[in-house]
């Protein structure tokens, strides 16, 4: 919801520190979750997934998620899908060029990402989103990322 | 120094000039900028025409007065003849054309397959840019692709260039020596997060900046300031964008139809006010060209001049920007 997703910038920073907090909470209980079902509740878990943040930000599940890097607004908004925005196109009043009376998103992104702790990480180069992701659950491949780091970790 | 630029051809103009050390290129565009000169750039608009001839009769306008030519890739999302055959072309002849690469309508598998293609041609430069929206051009209903974005593209032809491999890991026998740039518009929001903006692209592998046309020289100053401060200006060529505008109409025009132009509303009462408002248009672009070249981590300028082609290299004299020195053209 377009409402939602602007007041989600404007608050950046609490969504940000509430994200930090419910982060390994998340992880776990899905990573429980998917452990004991086998990976059967993995789609229901993915759908849980996409009603949460369609709802906070207008979430597309293109299952790279970056929110944190781009000030709690998601680029998959942007008509463009620019994951290292914004284009030289935006409108005077910082509107879309594509659609003029939605925000530029990353207007909105800049201006969420400076009022974050870890604002800085939009400075980080995002290379373009892997296509075959869309859809699938980012949580759940955070949740592989670090288990494969760990387990590296613990072979070193 | 001009015998680096001048060198003479030992087949024919279109054969790679011989390597530099310290040169990422084969192409003239970097030794001029690495030599220190002050270069200018122009833009072709490509022909809607499948004649070769059309393309060098209008890269023929610009002869001894610019350094390389930007050819547009279906600019505002107009369909014309491709920019990799309008810069193989180009190149064939010994021009020093720039490869313009839009997201718009190619995916990462196209794209990689063209700067292959272009490089093999003799193309020298490619600038990345993430491109206009379909809606804005005369195939609306075409589906956009967007796999990339201008950022995106850097970081492809940076790893093709320097990894000799493809974004999937599979290696490259040869890989394009390819100069790379990208593009900055400084007048649009977020402005103050602009100059962040021509750093991430530097960052990911922008050799040279154009910018969008530049017509508020204190937004400009101000935006290159911050650049040279950031040490910006030492690790890229900026060329800011100037252009010509035919009338106060078409100025009005412009910055209410073409996504990202800023102009501001004292050049469009110095145009109103002027007798012949087309002259007057000419004169602003080689003020502004002149004031560019004032600025300070400047390396050149980049000459817009849509469907007033024929005026640029006069314009570039008038200006003296090119203090008497005379950009290498095909011998007729």
């Amino acid at each position: 919801m377009y409402s939602a997703r602007r007041f989600a910038t404007r608050h950046s920073r609490a969504y940000e520190a509430f994200y930090d907090f419910v982060e390994p909470i998340i992880l776990f209980v899905i990573g429980g979750l998917s452990k004991l079902s086998g990976g059967r509740l993995d789609k229901p878990m993915t759908w849980v997934e996409a009603k949460t943040k369609g709802a906070l930000f207008d979430c597309q599940m293109c299952g790279n998620c970056v929110l944190s890097s781009t000030g709690m607004t998601c680029p998959m908004n942007c008509p463009k899908t620019i994951r290292n925005g914004p284009c030289g196109g935006v409108r005077a009043n910082g509107n879309c060029e594509v659609k003029p009376e939605m925000r530029c998103v990353w207007v909105d992104a800049w201006d969420g990402a400076s009022r974050m702790r870890k604002g800085n990480q939009i400075h980080e180069i995002q290379f373009a989103t892997n296509k075959a992701h869309l859809g699938t659950s980012a949580w759940l491949r955070l949740l592989e990322e670090r288990q494969q780091a760990a387990e590296q970790e613990s072979k070193q | 120094m001009n015998d680096m630029l001048h060198h003479p051809f030992v087949d024919n103009p279109g054969s790679p000039l011989p390597e530099i050390e310290g040169h990422i290129s084969h192409g003239r565009f970097e030794r001029v900028l690495r030599a220190g000169h002050f270069a200018v750039t122009t833009e072709i608009a490509p022909p809607d025409s499948a004649d070769a001839e059309e393309v060098y009769a209008r890269a023929e306008l610009f002869d001894g007065a610019v350094d390389a030519i930007n050819a547009t890739d279906g600019s505002g999302a107009n369909c014309h003849m491709s920019s990799v055959a309008v810069c193989a072309l180009l190149s064939h002849i010994g021009y020093s054309p720039i490869l313009q690469i839009s997201c718009r309508d190619k995916n990462r598998i196209a794209i990689q397959g063209d700067i292959l293609g272009a490089a093999a041609m003799g193309v020298c430069n490619v600038l990345a840019l993430t491109g206009d929206d379909v809606s804005a051009g005369d195939h609306a209903e075409a589906k956009p692709v967007f796999d990339l974005d201008s950022i995106s593209l850097l970081t492809t032809i940076k790893t093709m260039r320097d990894e000799s491999r493809f974004m999937s890991g599979r290696h490259l026998d040869v890989a394009p020596k390819l100069f790379a740039g990208s593009s900055i518009n400084p007048f649009v929001p977020p402005v103050e997060s602009r100059v962040l903006q021509l750093k991430k692209k530097i960052d990911a592998g922008a050799q040279f900046i154009q910018s969008q046309y530049c017509f508020d020289m204190p937004v400009l100053k101000d935006m290159m300031k911050r650049a040279v401060d950031m040490g910006l200006a030492e690790k890229a060529f900026i060329l800011p964008g100037v252009g010509t505008l035919a009338s106060a109409k078409t100025a009005n025009w412009l910055r209410t139809h073409v996504p990202g132009v800023h102009i501001p509303d004292a050049i469009i009462k110095r145009l109103e006010g002027a007798e012949k408002q087309k002259a007057e248009g000419q004169k602003i672009c080689v003020e502004l060209m002149q004031e560019v070249k004032e600025i300070e981590g400047v390396s050149g300028v980049h000459v817009m001049a849509y469907r007033q082609e024929e005026f640029v290299a006069e314009m570039v004299k008038e200006s003296g920007v090119l203090e008497g020195r005379v950009p290498w053209a095909p011998e007729n």
